[in-house]
């Protein structure tokens, strides 16, 4: 009796395989479609498909009867077993059932059938099947709607959302329904893929090869969301030494789950997966190999490889020759996949903003605050002044105006310290290859274990390090000690016209090298002071970000808006803003006087492990732990830039001075640098040989110090890495071979210490290079 | 990554312990499948509790998983912290045998007690800082206002004391200092210090013990793995060229081993080049256009000719063969008069000359030896070829047709570009027949020079399969097939190991000059004699007469070949003078063809280099007499 009601379907399917043959990429919209209903269906017809392959049908019809019925089998929640691949050996042909039964049959009659399995009634399950005709192989088959399978195929598109919307039940209860075969066909999928990747051209496999990683891991999640365990933990021993060892923390994270309802769990290992689950896993192609792809995926519509192709994984076609091996690996080793083309072609104003007139007097005793003023200077000044001022006569094409974003007038005393730091400046040190900065090493000692982080202020004074014991220590680098200001009772005393007012306010009983600021609830994971030096920003585990004045030295906002750890803060260089970098995958831009964050910076799909601003404040450049660095726009916080090529999460990010670039290290041991206008790595500084956590540009930007947990710092040459770019290879954005492989060649030196990783760098204003951390014996 | 092997990547809570948990909660009767569930729960929990604290970790900047990073994981998992574990010591758990449980001991402590006894105060000194200046440029000294100057007092302090070790006549003392050198991790500040205390060599070049301090202060500097060169390569570099190829004032004196000296100073550059020769550019070019300027200068002492090839050996093969090989007949033809000329005067400088003799022998050895492990590599690698086409996509492609050494350990070498060649190994592109059809017309080319001397090294201890490649080559591809008769000198077990390898060699052709062109004559067929040990290549049998006859050794097997009436026996002794300290010099005497009549016994000379060339004395009819004087 089976056997009539097979041949109807046949004749239904045929009818509709005309219909279908028609849709482009049909696996994919049939799977839409038929995501409902049509699991029982699905499952005859596959039956069906199998039957007609050994009969040697026409062959179109075979395809366009196994795509839709693997394609109505693979729906959403489907469980369906698809008939692609050949993989299970054809059933023998049952006898075609000749009554024509109704959807409603047929649904129901899988429905009681998948209760009694589930009650373990097998008795009852043998003596339903065998009264209504459907073959006794359990695995393959429930005998489902086969109007359903009508339903899905008479319109394509059109007629699924009804059909889904009656067969949801169904479908929900037969998701649940383990199917034996069906498990290995996860198998088979991946194992084809696998040998349709090695077999193509060799020009093509590098790019092909970056499928199988996502494949194997929406197989992966598939299989455990439909709860087989077993063939889950197999699936994943088998293939799991397969892949490229960046993405290995992250099946780490996944081999610990076996459990569908693990995957569910609203935490942020599930955070991870749901970013998996839901979020697009981008690839790259050439049009050539995107081609073989796509002729090899439409041969098999049904193949579980060509549905999570096209529900998960975003191929990003490009014109061009395919890339390398070489090529592949720069780029590849982010969580979420490589940037599309599409990510990284906005405009950025990537160069300086101008600079205020100031007026540098000559002579080192002046003590006045320099008036913007040019009128009645003697003419033996013009030429220091055109010195600092000729830059900013033009104006830089690339350099955002002055006023998009908002920024505070400079104060009095803000003059006084700029004109000071320009004075510094004219000292400096031209660094190069044949003129190193001399390094000094600050230790902490008797830390404990507990240094978590450190950060010097620009004008080289000051060190605040923040400890895991929730304290803030502050110390004076100069021989000028700390001290705090008058309490208000006695600041009301002081005659306010004094020359020395500065003086008078500060209060001498409180002189002492080092200061203490209490007031965190968990370790405290960075410290940043502001450019004027007046305020001092900390984060901490206990989800706050507290300012803190460096002259009363008292807390004086804590700012909550994450609510998670948050692993990052950093002033912006023209003081005012701040950006902090947490747990909960965003990073927020705070002002000083608004107690709520003005932007969110959400895209991240793990949590932002590092946050700074560009020199011209309007950009902000943010590490994660998804191995990407992206950049975003304060003025409206969307994602300008999206790097990716760290194959280890990302620690620190740092710009250069002039803006154009970008560097980034992180716990592959390996430093990279960004162009930011196009978007592109120039150089990969490799050297290092444990996580990098700290990276500085020396004041000119021509040496880039880093420092890690190997205890050592490494100097590397910044001029000779850009001027090996040549602007040419920028033309077509989409490709570009990786220039300066000589890492070697870009190493200035590397100094050891003897057992201190190196927490922080800092290059005072002659370009001497400080380097803090915490005694590690 | 490889497969690990079996999954047991995680730590799994067994069925039985839960049911024993649940027991002790006061739950008897769990079921199968709840303890299952309940285990396997759990397990994932300590995992996902376990990622979390290693968050905590990193951000703190430590490599040490803390009490306290698990118990912060644990709270912002809603779940109550542990405590009490905070101690560094170790927990020791105590068994119950009933149930198989272990638990840690909870033991009663009387508070009293606790607090009221005077203890040590604890020591939790205050956090303090310190600054200490890592590299010291001398150049930018006027950015050190705001620190404090220069070399603190203890680097300084060391820095004399050191170079007084070094210098001084405590031997002990000394080795103390240069191992300390090597290993101290905080030398990097006084590296300019150390760098021109080596630089003072050129004033002290009548003293042969204090460049050999000095050489080993500068070798201590470059294998310290803390110490990064840097700027200071070149001045480094410079200084061991000068102990290499100097005519330095102490070897004016032959009684002075500055031979010794050279060698040392040449293991130091190659050294040197393997760990900088790619960091510096140019380094490992410049250093070899300077050896080979030296070597072409024939206004240059023998000495300095030494040292020349004696560095360039040392900085591998590939040197040789770019550097030597091209003077090589020029500087031959040159050097043979000197060795001949066997006036008084000549004396010392021919001594010299033996030297070099010896030091090219070396260094065109070792060229043939890695020249034919070359062959066979790629030989094998040939037949691999096919093989490795086959590569999961996954994996970075595996480039075929490359010989072994682009795996291992050298591989980093290769990639640096460094290495001791100084260049890779064989680019990819080169065939990999390249190799093979350039070795015999080296070894022609050689053999063409050296004649038996060379036949003799290149037999000594390596294998002796060269793939037989063109047909018109197989003669000196059977040519190269030598045998190295080994035996020990019966009676002088004791101090020196002389290592005889002895050739018997077939001087086929017979020719009025005498003249010998191996290269170009089919019927040179080299002997091969072996011990009993390894039978493989007896061809014919004709011992016996020349056993029985000329009182041969017992060591020796039958003669392969029939031994013709005109043929001469050249025998050549070189080997491996081992002495007491361990050090070994290559050395090689050449004995020609007894010539019965002569009457002298010291009209011998002691080598008879380069004699190949020169017309042989026709009448002598028997020599088969082994007149060898030991």
């Amino acid at each position: 009796m089976a056997a009539p009601m097979e041949q109807q379907q046949r004749g239904d399917l045929t009818e509709n395989n005309n219909n279908n043959n028609n849709n482009n990429g049909g696996g994919g919209n049939n799977n839409n479609s038929g995501s409902g209903g049509s699991n029982g269906s699905a499952k005859v017809a596959m039956e069906t498909g199998d039957a007609e392959k050994e009969e040697e049908a026409a062959a179109e019809a075979a395809e366009a009867s196994r795509k839709d019925s693997g394609a109505a089998s693979e729906g959403e929640g489907g469980g369906g077993s698809s008939g692609g691949g050949g993989v299970v050996p054809p059933a023998p042909p049952p006898p075609s059932s000749s009554s024509s039964s109704s959807v409603l049959d047929r649904k129901a009659l899988a429905a009681v059938l998948e209760f009694l399995q589930r009650s373990g009634l097998h008795d009852s399950v043998e003596t339903l099947r065998r009264e209504a005709g459907v073959a006794s192989d359990p695995g393959l088959v429930t005998s489902g709607g086969t109007a359903s399978a009508a339903a899905s195929k008479d319109a394509g598109a059109a007629g699924s959302s009804s059909s889904r919307a009656t067969s949801a039940d169904v479908s929900s209860l037969l998701s649940a329904y383990k199917q034996a075969g069906e498990a290995a066909r996860y198998h088979d999928d991946y194992t084809e893929m696998k040998r349709f990747v090695e077999s193509s051209l060799d020009c093509h496999k590098a790019e092909l090869a970056g499928l199988l990683y996502p494949l194997f891991l929406h197989m992966y999640l598939e299989l455990v969301y439909h709860e087989h365990e077993v063939e889950a933990k197999a699936f994943f021993t088998l293939f799991n030494g397969d892949q490229e060892p960046c993405y290995q923390d992250d099946l780490r994270v996944l081999s610990g789950l076996s459990k569908r309802q693990h995957l569910l769990r609203g935490d942020t290992s599930s955070a991870l997966l749901s970013s998996f689950r839901t979020g697009k896993f981008v690839v790259r192609m050439a049009r050539d190999s995107y081609a073989g792809l796509r002729r090899h995926l439409q041969e098999r519509p049904t193949s579980r490889a060509s549905l999570i192709t096209q529900e998960h994984v975003y191929v990003d076609v490009y014109d061009g020759a395919p890339r390398t091996a070489a090529q592949v690996a720069l780029t590849s080793g982010a969580m979420g996949g490589e940037a599309p083309r599409h990510a990284n072609k906005s405009k950025v104003y990537y160069g300086l903003l101008k600079e205020p007139e100031l007026e540098v007097p000559p002579d080192d005793e002046d003590e006045e605050g320099a008036g913007e003023g040019e009128e009645g200077r003697p003419k033996k000044k013009k030429s220091k002044k055109e010195a600092t001022a000729g830059k900013s006569k033009k104006q830089d094409p690339n350099a955002p105006p002055i006023t998009r974003i908002p920024l505070p007038e400079l104060k009095d005393s803000d003059k006084l310290d700029k004109v000071i730091a320009l004075k510094e400046s004219m000292k400096r040190v031209r660094l190069g290859p044949d003129c190193l900065p001399s390094i000094c090493l600050y230790t902490f000692l008797n830390a404990y274990q507990g240094l978590s982080c450190c950060d010097i202020s620009d004008d080289s004074s000051l060190v605040a390090a923040g400890f895991s014991d929730s304290t803030v220590r502050v110390w004076s680098l100069t021989p000028k000690k700390l001290r705090c200001i008058k309490p208000s009772s006695e600041l009301v005393l002081i005659d306010k016209e004094a020359d020395d007012v500065m003086e008078r306010i500060m209060d001498d009983r409180t002189t002492s090298d080092s200061k203490l600021l209490l007031g965190h609830g968990g370790p405290v994971f960075s410290t940043s002071f502001s450019p004027e030096r007046a305020w001092l920003l900390s984060s901490s585990e206990d989800g706050t970000v507290r300012v803190w004045s460096l002259h009363t030295f008292t807390c004086l906002v804590a700012y909550r808006g994450h609510i998670w750890p948050v692993w990052h803060a950093s002033f912006s260089p023209h003081g005012h803003y701040f950006v902090s970098a947490g747990h909960d995958r965003t990073a927020r831009l705070w002002v000083m006087d608004h107690h709520q964050a003005v932007r969110v910076f959400a895209g991240h799909l793990s949590d932002v492990t590092c946050a700074c601003f560009h020199p011209n404040s309007n950009y902000v450049a943010t590490g994660s732990a998804d191995r990407s660095v992206r950049v975003w726009d304060v003025l409206n916080g969307a994602c300008v830039r999206t790097l990716t090529g760290h194959k280890g999460s990302v620690h620190c990010v740092a710009f250069s001075p002039n803006g154009r670039f970008l560097a980034s290290g992180g716990a592959d041991s390996r430093v990279l640098l960004w162009d930011i206008a196009h978007g592109l790595p120039i150089a990969e500084l490799k050297g290092h040989t444990d996580t990098v956590y700290t990276l500085k540009f020396s004041r000119d930007g021509e040496v880039l110090a880093s420092g890690g947990a190997d205890c050592c710092v490494r100097l590397w040459d910044v001029t000779r890495a850009v001027d090996e770019l040549d602007p040419d290879d920028f033309v077509s954005a989409s490709l570009h071979s990786p220039p300066a492989e000589h890492a070697a060649d870009l190493t200035l030196g590397a100094h050891f210490t003897k057992s201190t990783p190196v927490a922080h760098l800092h290059f005072t204003r002659r370009n001497l290079l400080l380097a803090c951390g915490a005694f590690t014996p | 990554m490889a497969d690990r092997g079996d999954d047991k990547k995680f730590a799994e809570i067994p069925k039985e312990s839960v049911r024993a948990m649940a027991e002790a909660a006061g739950l008897a009767g769990l079921s199968e499948a709840a303890a299952a569930a309940l285990a396997e729960d759990a397990g994932y929990r300590v995992r996902e509790a376990a990622q979390k604290s290693c968050q905590f970790m990193k951000h703190g900047k430590r490599k040490k998983l803390l009490v306290e990073d698990f118990n912060r994981a644990l709270r912002w998992s809603n779940v109550e912290a542990v405590c009490g574990f905070g101690s560094s010591e170790p927990m020791p758990f105590r068994c119950a045998r009933e149930g198989e449980v272990f638990f840690v001991e909870d033991r009663e402590v009387a508070l009293a007690e606790l607090v009221l006894t005077p203890r040590p105060p604890f020591p939790c000194a205050p956090k303090h800082m310190h600054v200490h200046s890592l590299n010291f440029d001398f150049k930018s000294q006027q950015c050190l206002s705001t620190v404090s100057g220069g070399l603190c007092d203890d680097m300084s302090q060391y820095y004399q004391q050191a170079a007084r070790a070094i210098l001084g006549s405590d031997l002990p003392l000394m080795k103390i200092a240069l191992q300390d050198l090597q290993k101290n991790p905080k030398i990097a500040a006084l590296l300019p210090y150390f760098v021109n205390f080596v630089n003072s060599v050129k004033s002290v070049s009548h003293d042969l013990e204090q460049l050999n301090r000095l050489m080993f202060v500068a070798r201590g500097l470059v294998l310290n793995p803390c110490v990064y060169l840097g700027a200071h390569t070149q001045s480094l570099v410079c200084s061991v060229m000068y102990c290499i190829l100097e005519p330095l004032a102490a070897s004016i004196n032959p009684l002075n081993d500055h031979w010794a000296l050279r060698d040392l100073a040449a293991h130091l550059l190659a050294h040197i080049i393997a760990l900088y020769g790619d960091v510096v550019a140019g380094l490992y070019h410049q250093v070899l256009l300077t050896l080979q300027k030296v070597l072409v200068d024939p206004v240059r002492p023998l000495c300095s000719h030494y040292g020349a090839v004696v560095g360039l050996s040392a900085l591998g093969w590939k040197a040789v063969e770019r550097v030597l090989l091209p003077h090589l007949h020029t500087y031959w033809s040159n050097l043979q008069p000197v060795l001949d000329d066997c006036s008084v005067s000549n004396g010392q400088v021919k001594a010299d000359a033996h030297k070099v003799y010896g030091a090219i022998m070396v260094a065109v050895e070792k060229l043939v030896k890695n020249k034919v492990a070359l062959c066979e590599a790629s030989e094998l690698s040939c037949g691999r070829a096919a093989t490795a086409c086959e590569v999961s996509p996954c994996q970075s492609p595996v480039p075929s047709l490359q010989p072994d050494f682009t795996f291992g350990p050298a591989s980093h070498l290769l990639g640096r570009g460094g290495g001791g060649g100084g260049e890779g190994l064989l680019p990819a592109s080169l065939p990999a027949h390249a190799g093979t059809a350039s070795l015999p017309a080296l070894y022609t080319q050689l053999y063409h020079l050296f004649g038996d001397g060379l036949a003799l090294r290149f037999g000594t201890g390596a294998s002796s399969s060269v793939p037989l490649g063109d047909d018109g080559l197989a003669e000196e591809a059977a040519a190269a097939q030598k045998a190295s008769c080994m035996a020990s000198c019966e009676g002088d077990k004791g101090k020196k190991k002389i290592l005889l390898n002895l050739c018997l060699q077939e001087m086929a052709r017979e020719r009025d000059g005498g003249k010998l062109e191996p290269s170009k004559s089919p019927p040179f067929r080299p002997n091969i004699l072996r011990k009993s040990k390894s039978g493989t290549r007896q061809r014919q049998e004709k011992g016996g007469r020349m056993r029985a006859a000329y009182g041969v050794r017992d060591v020796f097997e039958q003669p392969v070949r029939p031994i013709y009436p005109q043929q001469r026996l050249h025998v050549k002794i070189a080997g491996n003078l081992v002495s007491v300290s361990g050090r070994g010099r290559v050395f090689m005497s050449d004995f020609p063809p007894h010539i019965a009549k002569q009457s002298s016994k010291y009209g011998q000379k002691l080598s008879a280099i380069g004699r190949l060339n020169k017309p042989v004395k026709k009448a002598c009819k028997s020599d088969f007499s082994l007149w060898t004087p030991l």
